[in-house]
């Protein structure tokens, strides 16, 4: 077996005791990376390309090294999505709607081991489908062209309605004002800056890091500074920490499912790992229908964000390795490390590298081994975090974030704008607006709007261009049912809330 | 700015260790990745591998409005920093000469040197029917809609530009009816345009050789003066009929306000990277043809770019 030969190339180059060691600091280092909230991935593994540099790591130990710190971070960012409900980054957005009230229905810790296992399954079958289909999965890129993509946008945002609130016309509000946000910087199809006030520090847009710690962390700030520290979400019942076997096991299908569905949607160049949560969490909540309990803290709600965000991050390699197009930020970061190493990332890499491509998918499997095993026991001590009062942790978490955001950009500007989503976040929760809709309209709303700019350019205008391949019909008519069928459903399944687990 | 910390982390250590040594930064107006981040990264390794400094440049990402926020801070809060160089490329003349970073000019810093250039190529899908230049200038003659370009910069922008001038070379003027898009980078332009989504792509020799490799593209044309070592079977422009020289330089520029000697000592030090064969083999693992302009000769080539390129783009219409 031609596979077999070149993984066993692939563990002879990765299977040493210093790059063993190297993985599991990359691991550890990356968890803590994820976790933090305002540090995500892509600048955990931008910050540590320079120790590359200073340690003199060859090619496979660098790679080796970011590797696990890029899966380490999408392992870790759950936690604190779990524990404060504020994600530690943004793929972990999905995992606070039933993350966190698990945990404070007092089950943190087998929300934690539950989506632990859950990453896993994504991770790993995600790199078994970098190892069998890359070469070919590749070609999927050729067939998505603006249009396509505009579709595909439309579908996440018309599956959208109802998350997270009971109301659809709220999520709307909230995802139209993301969108407005998104629009802030210069448009890259006219080179005209909008929204900025000529200001340049907005030339670029909003940073969604920003506007993640801001409507997250800053306005929980503001809730426990109303209630002078008392009644604060934070703070959750404790459990004794355990492996839930049963959650394990009944949310296996979820689990599979939402690794396909994240891996495809990290195939898709500039699709990412947080399209990929999202599309898993959306998926098994059409499945589970409106009695599945989503949003309330059940099992596959934690389930299937974090297999589908670790699918889609092990599936955002296929485009960086076999075109040289990153498929989300950190891979764009992981190109430049490569790059750097002197390797191009393209075509030929598979033949004409394989020692580093190998090298590669065997650095990525024995990361998710030593994650696995790392944050299964280890879960006790992240648990232990609750035991600290919230007025302690809650200013803690405020100064990392700060300090995560200025490491970031260096701008006291995105300090101040900040603090003003951190306003605009407690207001909206007083509304009962749900801000989660506002993050994915500032998340996809830049790159919908360019998938359409460009398909109008194409098209010199013609709207029939958007509907003119039979994958773009396909999308479209899944985002109107998306859109209407929840309406007619709802009453036509108006059974009595059954109580799923 | 996201390596900051880790690099005033390190230079302290370093400088804990190594004495009084201060480090040199390089700022890459650019998130990691690019060809800013490349220029930094790869210049700052062999600097210190060929001992031309004591201790390892510090990389600082500083992205923001296409280099317009480190151009800014550069000009207005570091102006006398002689350890600073700052990567550049023709896209940052490219933009001064655009007007495009809020009113700064070319002349308020000093633009130390190039040392490799990246050749502009025109590229097709290998099915597609053009087989050399002039097939597609004569399409776009009979039919502008008929051929769209992608390419990695956006409107106005570097490689928007280079199918405009070949088109005004060979005497098609209408050039605002000519369909461009600008997308995330060369490579996904080559996916556009391998996809048939688009029919050309317009970028650089680094971002199409994997794929002219594999036989997914064809390149119909390079845009520089001779052919391009390596790349022997691929014609210029030039020898097509069509006379225009388009590469992407890689260089660096210094703050204004440094001394002489301390300009002169980059120029020199880039001279040494130049002429080192670490940066031969990153140029040729990179498809970078050699392009050296070091110190005062390239602060004039400089000047003459931008005044070309604003020239034309009033020409184009891209800016008033």
């Amino acid at each position: 077996m031609d596979i077999l030969s070149n993984l066993a190339l692939g563990f002879g180059v990765a299977l040493s005791p210093y790059t063993l060691f190297l993985a599991v600091c990359g691991c550890f280092l990356g968890t803590i990376i994820g976790a933090l909230p305002g540090l995500g991935p892509s600048n955990g593994v931008a910050i540590l390309i320079p120790i590359t540099f200073t340690l003199g790591l060859d090619a496979t130990s660098a790679l080796v090294l970011m590797t696990s710190v890029y899966y380490g971070a999408m392992y870790g960012g759950r936690i604190s999505s779990i524990l404060l409900n504020i994600p530690g980054d943004e793929p972990a957005l999905m995992t606070t709607l039933d993350g966190y009230p698990m945990a404070k229905q007092g089950r943190a810790g087998d929300a934690l081991v539950l989506s632990g296992v859950a990453s896993f399954v994504g991770a790993l079958l995600a790199t078994i489908g970098l190892m069998l289909l890359a070469p070919s999965l590749a070609r999927v890129a050729f067939l998505f062209g603006p249009a396509e993509y505009f579709a595909l946008y439309l579908l996440a945002f018309c599956t959208l309605g109802g998350m997270a609130s009971n109301n659809q016309a709220k999520a709307a509000l909230a995802a139209c004002m993301g969108l407005g946000i998104a629009m802030i910087g210069v448009d890259s199809s006219s080179g005209l800056p909008r929204l900025t006030g000529g200001s340049l520090h907005l030339f670029d847009g909003v940073d969604f890091l920003v506007a993640i710690v801001g409507l997250f962390a800053i306005a929980e700030l503001f809730f426990f500074i109303e209630s002078h520290g008392k009644g604060s979400s934070i703070g959750v019942a404790l459990d004794k920490v355990r492996v839930p076997w049963k959650d394990i096991f009944d949310t296996k299908w979820t689990m599979l499912r939402s690794s396909g569905v994240g891996f495809v949607a990290g195939i898709l160049p500039g699709a990412g790992a947080s399209l990929g949560s999202f599309l898993a969490y959306m998926t098994e909540k059409s499945i589970a229908g409106p009695n599945g309990g989503f949003g309330t803290g059940v099992p596959k709600g934690v389930a299937a964000p974090e297999a589908g965000n670790n699918a889609a991050a092990g599936g955002a390699l296929v485009p960086m390795l076999t075109l040289g197009v990153p498929g989300s930020g950190t891979t764009a970061v992981l190109l430049a490390l490569l790059m750097t190493l002197n390797i191009t990332p393209g075509p030929t890499l598979f033949t004409e590298r394989p020692e580093v491509v190998w090298g590669l998918i065997a650095s990525l499997l024995i990361a998710n081994v030593v994650l696995l095993l790392m944050n299964v026991p280890m879960v006790k001590i992240f648990v232990k975090v609750l035991m600290v009062p919230a007025w302690i942790l809650l200013p803690g978490v405020t100064m990392i974030s700060f300090v995560g955001i200025f490491s970031l950009t260096g701008s006291y500007f995105d300090m101040l704008m900040m603090i003003g989503f951190g306003v605009l976040g407690y207001f909206l929760r007083k509304l009962d607006v749900p801000t989660v809709p506002v993050i994915l309209g500032i998340l996809l709303g830049g790159n919908m709007e360019d998938a359409l700019r460009r398909a109008m350019i194409l098209s010199d205008g013609d709207v029939t261009y958007l509907f003119s391949s039979p994958i773009s019909i396909g999308l479209w008519v899944a985002a109107i049912l998306g859109f209407v069928a929840p309406m007619f459903l709802r009453n036509v399944l108006k059974k009595p809330p059954a109580i799923t687990d | 700015m996201k390596t900051k910390v880790k690099a005033f982390g390190l230079t302290a250590a370093f400088c804990l260790i190594g004495g009084a040594a201060s480090a040199a930064e390089c700022i890459a107006p650019a998130n990691p990745g690019g060809g800013w981040d490349f220029t930094c990264r790869q210049i700052g390794k062999i600097l210190y591998d060929i001992g031309a400094v004591d201790t390892p440049v510090q990389v600082t990402n500083m992205p923001g409005a296409g280099g317009g926020l480190a151009y800014t801070t550069v000009v207005n809060e570091r102006n006398d920093e002689e350890n600073l160089i700052i990567a550049a490329s023709s896209a940052t003349t490219t933009r001064l000469a655009q007007n495009a970073y809020a009113g700064m000019t070319a002349d308020q810093v000093r633009f130390v040197g190039a040392i490799g250039a990246d050749p502009g190529v025109i590229v097709v899908a290998a099915d597609s029917p053009f087989q050399t230049l002039g097939d597609m200038v004569e399409a776009i003659k009979a039919d502008p809609g008929s051929v769209a370009f992608a390419g990695g910069s956006a409107v106005g922008g570097f490689d928007h530009m280079k199918p405009l001038m070949i088109l005004k070379e060979g005497g098609f003027t209408d050039i605002t009816s000519i369909k461009y898009i600008g997308v995330d980078g060369g490579a996904d332009a080559i996916t556009q345009t391998v996809g048939g989504f688009t029919q050309a792509m317009t970028g650089d020799m680094s971002e199409v050789v994997s794929f002219l490799a594999n036989g997914d593209i064809r390149v119909i044309a390079v845009l520089t003066e001779d052919r391009v070592p390596g790349f022997e079977d691929i014609p210029t422009a030039k020898e097509q009929g069509y006379d225009v020289v388009a590469v992407n330089w890689r260089g660096l520029y210094v703050p204004k306000g440094i001394s002489d000697a301390h300009f002169e000592e980059w120029a020199g030090k880039l001279q040494q990277v130049a002429d080192s064969e670490e940066w031969a083999q990153a140029m040729a693992d990179n498809g970078l043809a050699p392009f050296t302009l070091v110190g005062g000769q390239f602060q004039s080539y400089v000047d003459g770019l931008v005044a070309d390129i604003n020239a034309m783009s009033k020409e184009l219409g891209v800016i008033q």
